[in-house]
């Protein structure tokens, strides 16, 4: 008998055909997964009841993969084979990852993003984060009772265009449909209710297990912009619990401790700083292994002064952040506070003190963001009540630009536009008969493309040779409701077009996906092969068209013997490319562009022919000149 | 014959009622679809409808459509816990057989 929920009047589903959406927020530390049920936001519990799943994935010899506390539980046997804090690698290099040498898995330089060495074989970030995602996603149907029609994953409002692709990636390798991206601060707004007619600036103060992060969002109009971010990306929870360990080592004079001593002793600290949210002194005992007894008692006093630094710390990345956003202290309308970490009472005293405001703290701030996106992926999935169709807008973290010529960026679409955007503007050519150009789309605020992250370059083929600025290359960026980006180049006298979809910048080639795919679902297998047959069919229409201008263009260089074999040749890769074979689409295109490799360079010479035409010697020999310089 | 509640079912529903913030109660139905024939219905009711018939049960009242009432007569809701899954389930008297799911079924 299957379980029903209650709907709202008039959105009774059909039987079997239930819309299960899930929020996820997949965090560097913990990751949760919640739903709304009857009208409810929960979030969903494993087996034992916990909320929380460890983001640890953990490498058996055996192709095994544990996932969560169970493979927290061996990290320290196995710490090379147990990926802890993932997400700090998603689309990076390795040059991106800071303190590099202190992490001990065996990296791999691949092409944009890192790899891991583990005993089951080199591994993504993507696909680590996979893993995770399968874990929360098969809870989510065991608790659902069906299969989810798709997710709202939240990622960090800095995460850039690649990070974004690498966590979409990893939910598609995961078998789960991405209903939106969400940014992380803008959830936890949303599950505080101040997308409802709230106005104003909100600061999110985001204290995790190993992570913190401040994040100013101005809210107008159901939309979410991003004012400011900041943080410190090695500030969590953890590094209190380190200060309390530290104190009792010096207090209980420890030498040097076995490794097994002073993980207890790390968790008593622990315990200690969650018994003094509640209490105003924490008893901290334990025996250690060599037989000495630690005994001590950690008051709120003592605890507040030897964490303060560390408190203080998280307010100096706040002002930095109200001073980015052009905003003060009284500026802010609410605070919200986010990660369990903000359950210490100094925390939300220090923050309270800061913006002279209580902050929003009646949520569980472990829960807070999940409880966002899943509100976010129940109006998504179309499960709405009625009057409650809003609609939420986020905005671009960073401007989306071109490189042209000297290696500066124009922006085409700045940040904090928002979301779907699509913008386009007007390009020319460089050189005298140029018909090729580059296009190399970035993402950054530096003017340097060198300063920018680099996402995607593609090339418009078939500009007719003219005079250099003559021609119009209208280049249009398109930015759908992830944030995700697709941009095409057109030439506006012949309509040649080219066009790219932002796909993994940290170089996964259509190879290496297919490869990850494998052991993967059916139907990504199935997707990989989409889409790589829907490029090359996108391939040859391009090609077509750039013969087919030559064509209108220069059709008296062609005999008629050698028009009708090109016309032959282009009927058949047309044919062909309606077809759903790659190969054979390759190898018809190879056929035509051998056709027409004549007429391409008899259109070259009479259009050389024609740019020199009527001039001298000695003009020539200055635009020469001219040009080389 | 009326249709009821469970005490858990009941406790439920008023707590879901009480956080959503709204609605005088819960609105129980069948239509016509279906692998089997017929498929419930279960919804907030914000209003009550001039031909709905209602009943109190533990404290929540139960809306019915005359159409409906007849496949719902002696229906207790009760509220069940499989595994991880949570969820209201239709103790039906009326009920002949129904599809493997239980989500439709035939009179």
């Amino acid at each position: 008998m299957a379980l029903l929920q209650i709907a709202e009047p008039g959105q009774s589903a059909a039987p079997h055909e239930h819309k299960l959406a899930v929020g996820i927020d997949l965090g560097t530390t913990n990751s949760l997964v919640a739903t709304v049920r009857s009208g409810l936001t929960v979030v969903l519990n494993d087996a034992l009841g916990r909320p929380l799943l460890p983001s640890v994935v953990r490498y058996g010899k055996d192709g095994a993969v544990e996932v969560g506390y169970e493979a927290q539980r061996l990290q320290s046997q196995d710490a090379k084979n147990t990926i802890v804090s993932v997400k700090r690698f998603m689309g990076r290099g390795k040059a991106d990852i800071a303190n590099i040498e202190a992490i001990p898995y065996d990296f791999v330089e691949a092409p944009g993003m890192v790899r891991l060495r583990t005993v089951a074989g080199e591994k993504s970030p993507v696909e680590v984060s996979a893993e995770i995602l399968k874990t929360l996603r098969a809870r989510a149907e065991a608790s659902l009772g069906g299969d989810l029609i798709g997710a709202v994953i939240t990622v960090p409002a800095y995460f850039d265009d690649a990070q974004r692709q690498a966590t979409k990636d990893a939910a598609k390798l995961a078998g789960l449909n991405v209903l939106r991206l969400l940014n992380e601060p803008t959830a936890a707004a949303i599950a505080y209710g101040l997308d409802n007619g709230s106005e104003g600036v909100y600061a999110v103060y985001d204290l995790g297990g190993g992570t913190f992060d401040i994040s100013i969002l101005h809210l107008s109009k159901g939309i979410f912009e991003v004012l400011a971010t900041g943080g410190d990306s090695a500030l969590g929870g953890d590094d209190f619990d380190h200060r309390i360990y530290c104190w009792i080592l010096q207090e209980a004079k420890l030498a040097p401790l076995s490794s097994s001593d002073s993980r207890l002793l790390l968790t008593r600290a622990r315990e200690a700083k969650e018994y003094l949210t509640f209490h105003g002194e924490a008893p901290i005992s334990a025996r250690l292994s060599t037989g000495e007894m630690v005994d001590l008692m950690l008051t709120t006093q003592i605890f507040n002064d030897i964490t303060q630094t560390l408190t203080m710390k998280t307010l100096q990345a706040v002002k930095k952040a109200l001073r980015d956003a052009g905003m003060t202290a009284s500026d802010i309308k609410g605070v919200v506070m986010v990660g369990g970490a903000t359950r210490m009472p100094q925390i939300q005293r220090a923050v309270g003190e800061f913006f002279k405001r209580e902050p929003l703290t009646n949520l569980d701030p472990d829960k807070v963001v999940a409880i966002g996106a899943a509100m976010q992926a129940n109006l998504l999935a179309g499960n709405r009540a009625a009057g409650d169709d809003w609609l939420l807008l986020d905005v671009i973290p960073l401007s989306l630009g071109l490189e042209t010529m000297g290696g500066l960026v124009e922006k085409v679409i700045p940040r904090n536009s928002t979301i779907p955007a699509a913008r386009a503007q007007e390009f020319t050519t460089f050189k005298d008969g140029q018909t090729a150009m580059a296009v190399h789309v970035v993402q950054g605020e530096r003017e340097l493309v060198d300063d920018c992250r680099s996402l995607a370059r593609f090339e418009l083929r078939g500009i007719p040779p003219m005079v250099a600025g003559a021609a119009r290359i209208r280049v249009t960026f398109q930015v759908d409701a992830d944030g995700l980006l697709s941009v095409s180049a057109r030439e506006q006298t012949t309509g040649v077009e080219a066009s790219i979809v932002v796909k993994p910048s940290y170089g996964l080639s259509d190879d290496e996906v297919a490869n990850m795919l494998k052991d993967s679902m059916t139907h990504a297998k199935d997707d990989a092969f989409r889409r790589a047959l829907k490029e090359a069919q996108v391939e040859a229409e391009r090609l077509i068209e750039a013969v087919r201008a030559a064509i209108v263009a220069d059709g008296e260089l062609l005999s008629d013997d050698e028009r009708a074999r090109v016309e032959a040749a282009i009927t058949k890769l047309h044919t062909t490319a309606l077809g759903e074979n790659r190969r054979h689409i390759t190898l018809a295109m190879d056929d035509l562009e051998a056709e027409t490799k004549d007429f391409a360079a008899r259109r070259m010479d009479k259009s050389i022919r024609r740019a020199f035409a009527g001039k001298t010697v000695a003009e020539i020999e200055k635009t020469a000149k001219g040009n080389e310089a | 014959m009326a249709v009821t509640l469970s005490e858990k079912a009941a406790k439920h529903v008023a707590n879901y009622i009480a956080k959503r913030g709204k609605g005088v109660g819960l609105r129980l139905g069948v239509r016509t679809s279906g692998c089997s024939g017929m498929a419930y219905k279960i919804e907030f009711a914000d209003e009550i409808g001039d031909d709905d018939v209602t009943f109190e049960s533990h404290g929540v009242t139960i809306l019915v459509d005359p159409k409906s009432l007849p496949y719902l007569e002696g229906t207790e809701l009760d509220y069940a816990r499989e595994g991880l899954n949570e969820g209201f389930k239709f103790n039906n008297p009326n009920v002949k057989d129904q599809c493997g799911c239980g989500e439709s079924f035939n009179v």
